[in-house]
């Protein structure tokens, strides 16, 4: 446990530089400044690693990097994605709380691959303390000579910049935050053209999630293989899970990918009050909810998640005891949903409308037998048909919660009242 | 419009990006003319932004508009943003936020006589090991029970 963005944790002022350094911080950034790296070499150890990315999309980092053409002529960007706002998810505010310097040396890490000599990090505008932390790393590493223009005397340079967004999930989206960057609404791009061809101010563009930066600098200086092997097949390393809900401790655990989800509820103390699991939801608020049969029987990586009918998305475990209202928990996320839809594509403008308001009236006892059809026919009509994957976050939840917990639906309808609480 | 200060700051944020790119900086600028005036935006002093960002009113005014930290009606010296998404309701949030209506004497979305206080119910505020939560200023306050947020909000000043 705690082997690569938490491994300092449990030390004192474990965001300052001098610990990060006493850990080795730092090293492959200073090696890469003395020119003992080139980016190929950094690219194919981040493919033998497995990392895929921590934001929730999964796609392989080393893949990602290598598909930024880094010979082209002009200026070329870098972008933290640390708009963490997934209901359920809360790691990355603990990475720029207690490890900032590691996504500092991540990204730094990455402009060199990229020769993206500018980089932002796109923090959550709620989160002053995780951006005060990491602002005051940045101007230790500046202080220190690790950033800046010619760094040491060498060829490298990497300017490095925090912007603080100001309250919308949407901008989560990587296309989103780049227009919110650039001081626009955060409504997504229609993607070709991608952000590695046209991205921030219209130049080349790669954007990665805090976790994944942050898991950077260990996977360099142990080699991709030592990462691979934290982890199983296709998920290598260790994962940031954030177990939330009705478990004893909730908390950030750093683990081994393929853990059993039923060894990481006993990490969280397990059920509260020694109560019943009834459900957990394993990735953030957008991914399939499962039922607590399935949940214990699954492992916590990319395909044993997928193979539980769900996804690892950013690891967020939200755990449902018998008390819950499944009807009730599922319409406060179609709210969130509703809430957060940037309002540029119709069918999630409206639809996360209509999924909110029927929910809404099943929860006020004016739902009609008909409304569960209705609900699945919404769903249905968001899912794949729009911009970005807000639409099918919105979507999946209603579908997963009416397959697995159906009856609580129904009752819902038929009595008015909820079949938990009465 | 603009106080000296305000410009000062907002200055140090348009330094971060490329040149002629300084409407990157209306977020933070729009939030700095906020906290300046009474934790609200007029349609003057988003203009104001503008002219100084050197960018069209109305730009300025779609940001204003589609972020949620932005106020457009009058709300309390201190605002309490409470999380009442999943994993905050699955710890009780729902009965705490209750719980500090009666004990102010408004309804989320409303201003204590004395202008002190208002609240809000809030969309996931990324915190959820932390649950239930709100938000005060640049301050979270996570495992709120009644006892702890009475204390909170007895304190306020």
């Amino acid at each position: 446990m705690n082997e690569v963005c938490f491994k300092n944790i449990d030390k004192d002022q474990c965001w300052s530089l001098t610990t990060y350094e006493a850990s080795g911080g730092y090293s492959v950034w200073r090696k890469i400044l003395k020119g003992e790296y080139t980016p190929e070499q950094i690219i194919n150890e981040l493919k033998t690693s497995g990392l895929r990315g921590r934001g929730g999309a999964g796609f392989p980092t080393g893949l990602k990097w290598s598909f930024m053409p880094r010979n082209a002529e002009g200026q070329k960007y870098i972008v933290c994605n640390s708009d963490e706002g997934e209901p359920g998810t809360c790691k990355d505010r603990d990475i720029l709380r207690f490890n900032p310097h590691a996504v500092i040396e991540g990204m730094a890490i990455g402009s060199f691959v990229m020769d993206a000599t500018v980089g932002y990090n796109y923090i959550r505008g709620e989160f002053i303390e995780p951006f005060d932390r990491f602002e005051g790393a940045l101007k230790e590493a500046y202080e220190t000579g690790l950033l800046g223009k010619n760094i040491n005397g060498s060829e490298v340079s990497f300017d490095l910049y925090a912007h603080l967004g100001a309250g919308a999930y949407i901008c989560g989206e990587e296309t989103a935050l780049l227009e919110s960057i650039e001081g626009k609404k955060g409504q997504p791009r229609f993607k070709p053209p991608f952000p590695a061809n046209v991205g921030l101010f219209g130049k080349p563009t790669t954007i990665n999630n805090t976790e994944s930066f942050a898991s950077v600098p260990d996977i360099m200086a142990h080699g991709g293989q030592w990462f691979a092997d934290l982890g199983v097949e296709n998920s290598g390393g260790t994962k940031l899970f954030s177990v939330s809900g009705h478990v004893a401790n909730p908390a950030n655990f750093e683990v081994s990918m393929g853990m059993p989800f039923k060894d990481l509820l006993e990490l969280a103390g397990g059920m509260r009050h020694g109560a019943k699991l009834k459900a957990v939801i394993p990735g953030g608020s957008s991914t399939p909810v499962l039922t607590a049969e399935v949940a214990m029987n699954m492992t916590m990586d990319y395909d044993g998640i997928d193979k539980a009918g769900s996804m690892l998305g950013a690891g967020s475990v939200i755990v449902m005891d018998d008390s819950t209202c499944m009807v009730e928990a599922l319409t406060r996320l179609a709210h969130f949903y509703y809430d957060e839809s940037c309002g540029q594509c119709t069918p999630c403008r409206e639809g996360t409308g209509w999924l909110y308001r029927v929910l809404k009236r099943i929860m006020d006892g004016k739902g009609k037998a008909e409304d569960i059809d209705l609900l699945m026919g919404v769903q249905e009509k968001i899912m794949g048909n729009t911009i970005c994957a807000l639409g099918d976050a919105a979507a999946m939840p209603v579908e997963s919660f009416l397959r697995n917990f159906r009856d609580e639906f129904e009752y819902y309808i038929e009595h008015g009242k909820s079949m938990v609480k009465g | 419009m603009i106080s000296d200060n305000a410009k000062k700051q907002i200055d140090s944020w348009i330094e971060k990006y490329p040149e002629g790119k300084q409407s990157s900086a209306v977020m933070e600028a729009l939030k700095i003319i906020q906290k300046e005036n009474n934790n609200q935006l007029t349609h003057d002093s988003i203009q104001a932004v503008a002219d100084y960002l050197d960018m069209p009113g109305i730009a300025a005014a779609e940001v204003a508009t589609f972020y949620e930290n932005y106020n457009h009606q009058p709300v309390g010296k201190h605002i309490i943003r409470f999380c009442h998404n999943i994993s905050c309701m699955l710890n009780g949030a729902d009965d705490l936020i209750s719980h500090l209506e009666t004990k102010l004497g408004v309804k989320t979305g409303e201003v204590t006589d004395d202008g002190l206080i208002s609240v809000k119910k809030v969309e996931c505020l990324g915190a959820c090991v932390g649950a239930p939560m709100f938000q005060i200023g640049d301050q979270y306050y996570e495992n709120l029970t009644i006892d702890k947020i009475d204390k909170i909000v007895d304190g306020l000043k």
